[in-house]
């Protein structure tokens, strides 16, 4: 038993986090968001590494990996808040690749793989936060998904600039006719990984922050009101972390396990990315209100993220049919 | 990233539970009986001993398995499965032991290890005291020299086991001149010393008595039971410590889990499990349940692969032990009133539940590990 990355994946995870950590610097973050835009040019770059198509197989345009590197990538993006659309178009060329037809396959995967197309997911009726500017748009409506070709919707801003959401047009698109909840439980790995990625960063610059602030002469950081809190915020973060690995490693190795893994996985990364975000603004103080402090680029990320594709309530939901189902057997 | 046992750890797995299976103990005695139930778990160490099972990640050389870390969690996680005890000298065995093999001479492992291993001798943990919880290194029990030997007169608390116990690992003051920390040293004590030795029982809130006051007065001790050197018990004691939750842990999750699984059967007896919230309630103990699971699994498999342990020690503890608390004040709203009758298992549950933030460490000092040696916070000036 190994919960360790291995050789290729911390290649990969290294190189991510050097990558952003230049790119998606926090002054490039804010003056995207600022302008509600996305950051084309690091997205550009990012199709050319082939991020995008990171799990879509080689045949469709990808690079034929699996869903732990793809939960490795999304993590780091999480990390920076990047201002890219790339969870939604992953989330939307994961639903198509798992639970759409070849031609539904072959008209979209190649541009979504490469980033030239972006896409979207969400929840019926019909508002999908990052749909805005996607060219398709993925609908899940109840236990069917649909494709929405991105031109029929209507951009409507978000609490997370970098994150425009879409208004659809209800009932639109086309079917996709494969198995929707297993591709829907990878598309939840993603979402709940890059939860994974904004409390870990939002962990990181509250402890930097408690451990210079000063008040009485004393680090913040040292009073049990405020370190206790942040030690909270860990356990939120690894528990999310252990349920987010365990779900990649079931949706590449252990199809079996996938569903309940995956609810597990995003009602604790969502429950986390709430959590531990709004303590940071909390433990910022007054500092952690302002919108220089960047801070609530964090906590608005893990909203929409928190959300996506059902929230903590949903996923328990299923968890007890699941857990419970065992029971009356 | 692997999630599954190598073919050596699950025929490790498919052995014990095979042996389990072909050779359980008898019925528990009766409830209340604590001699009884007391006898029957010593009776049940014996079992495992004379097939080989007591310690498995003991050393062959004394009388182990040499069983790797994964396969030693492979162990709890099966007598948590098999719904079997403990070994009756659980303390021995985790504690005792290994520390002496760390830090003990050859005649101490020699005259110490076989017997904690056939539960000839138990052995319990004199290191709490009054005035010494969580600042264990503020302890005041003295011991003083004299001749071969130290005098020792003190008080220790929450002394679980010791009236069943032949040794007991005791921390004791031999230098009160020089820092807390460093006038300690590590003692085999016997307890086997008529008027000198006295083990007071400790009612808790169950109204059971698992845990014990010790009183020492003027009780010897000769030189060659001290273990790890004179002024040398902090570190001795350091390592009891480190000891003390890394296979229990296993057994406590699997033990969290068999709960759960029998409350779900609980909800789905009354009907409860369409009630959402009963629903969601279950549902989020569950996803805490498989967090502490695959949180202990990915502490110990790093320590095993990279040499070093991550943060998730001290947080499956702490995750465990409020979980069973939720867990056991979940069952009381879902099995009703039934579960607040005396001497029935969900009452008992609710009740022992409470102690799980406080023994084997507080819950607020786990959190102040977590903080100062995790995340690196500064720490607090301790009040003069």
């Amino acid at each position: 038993m190994d919960f360790g990355l291995s050789d290729d994946q911390r290649d990969i995870q290294r190189t991510a986090r050097e990558l952003l950590g230049a790119r998606a610097t926090p002054e490039r973050v804010r003056e995207h968001a600022e302008a509600c835009r996305t950051d084309d040019a690091l997205w550009k770059e990012l199709g050319e590494l082939g991020w995008p198509g990171i799990a879509v197989a080689e045949e469709h345009g990808g690079q034929g990996l699996g869903a732990v590197e793809l939960a490795i990538l999304c993590e780091e993006l999480g990390r920076t808040v990047a201002p890219v659309p790339f969870l939604p178009t992953v989330l939307a060329a994961t639903l198509i690749e798992h639970a759409g037809s070849d031609e539904q396959r072959e008209r979209w995967l190649p541009g979504l793989a490469s980033g030239e197309l972006t896409g979207a997911a969400g929840d019926a009726p019909e508002l999908v936060h990052g749909g805005a500017g996607a060219a398709v748009i993925v609908i899940l409506d109840g236990d069917g998904a649909r494709v929405v070709e991105g031109t029929e919707a209507e951009p409507v801003a978000s609490i997370d600039p970098t994150r425009p959401a879409a208004r659809v047009p209800a009932g639109a698109g086309d079917s996709l006719p494969g198995d929707v909840a297993a591709a829907a439980d990878r598309a939840l790995v993603a979402v709940a990984a890059e939860l994974v990625g904004v409390c870990d960063r939002a962990l990181e610059m509250t402890v930097a922050y408690v451990k210079e602030r000063k008040q009485f002469g004393t680090p913040v950081g040292a009073y049990q009101a405020v370190s206790h809190r942040c030690a909270q915020m860990l356990l939120d973060t690894e528990g999310a972390r252990a349920a987010v690995s365990f779900a990649a490693w079931a949706a590449d190795a252990d199809a079996e396990r996938l569903p309940e893994a995956a609810a597990m996985a995003k009602a604790a990364a969502s429950d986390a990315g709430r959590d531990v975000t709004a303590a940071a603004i909390q433990l910022h103080g007054g500092i952690g209100f302002t919108w220089e402090a960047d801070v609530h680029w964090l906590f608005k990320r893990a909203q929409l993220d928190a959300a996506l594709l059902g929230g903590a309530s949903a996923q328990r939901a299923r968890l007890a049919r699941i857990a419970g189902g065992r029971a009356a057997a | 990233m692997d999630l599954t046992f190598s073919e050596k750890e699950t025929a490790f797995r498919d052995e014990l539970r095979g042996w389990l299976s072909e050779n359980p103990p008898p019925p528990e005695p009766t409830e209340g009986d604590e001699d009884a139930n007391y006898a029957w778990r010593r009776d049940w160490q014996r079992t495992l001993y004379d097939a080989g099972w007591a310690a498995p990640g003991w050393p062959a050389e004394y009388g182990g398995r040499g069983a790797s870390l994964t396969e030693s969690a492979i162990y709890f996680e099966e007598i948590g499965r098999a719904r079997v005890p403990l070994p009756a000298n659980v303390l021995g065995l985790l504690l005792g032991g290994p520390t002496l093999m760390v830090w003990g001479s050859d005649e101490q492992k020699d005259r110490f290890l076989p017997p904690i291993l056939s539960a000839e001798e138990i052995w319990c943990q004199g290191f709490s005291e009054p005035d010494a919880g969580s600042d264990l290194a503020a302890l005041k029990t003295r011991a003083v020299k004299d001749g071969d030997g130290w005098v020792v007169t003190g008080q220790k608390v929450w002394t679980s086991g010791a009236q069943h116990s032949k040794w007991c690992m005791l921390v004791a003051r031999t230098d009160g001149d020089v820092a807390k920390h460093k006038g300690l040293t590590y003692f085999l004590m016997d307890m086997e010393q008529e008027g000198k030795v006295q083990v007071r029982p400790l009612r808790q809130i169950t109204g059971e008595s698992e845990f014990n006051e010790l009183f020492i007065e003027g009780a010897r001790i000769p030189d060659d039971h001290v273990v790890g050197g004179v002024g040398n018990g902090w570190k001795v004691a350091l390592t009891t410590l480190m000891n003390e939750r890394a296979g229990l842990g296993f057994a406590l999750q699997v033990r969290l889990r068999h709960l759960l699984d029998d409350l779900f059967e609980a909800a789905a007896a009354r009907g409860l499990l369409d009630d959402p919230l009963v629903a969601d309630k279950l549902a989020d103990l569950h996803v805490r349940t498989e967090q502490i699971r695959l949180l202990a699994w990915k502490g110990l498999t790093d320590i095993e692969r990279y040499g070093q342990p991550g943060p998730e020690g001290s947080l499956v503890k702490w995750l465990w032990s409020d979980t069973n608390q939720r867990l056991t004040q979940a069952a009381a709203d879902i099995v009703g009133p039934e579960a607040l009758t005396g001497g029935t298992r969900w009452s008992y549950e609710l009740l022992r539940a409470r102690g799980n933030s406080i023994e084997g460490g507080t819950t607020e000092v786990l959190k102040n590990i977590v903080a100062e040696r995790v995340l690196g916070l500064p720490r607090l000036k301790a009040a003069a």
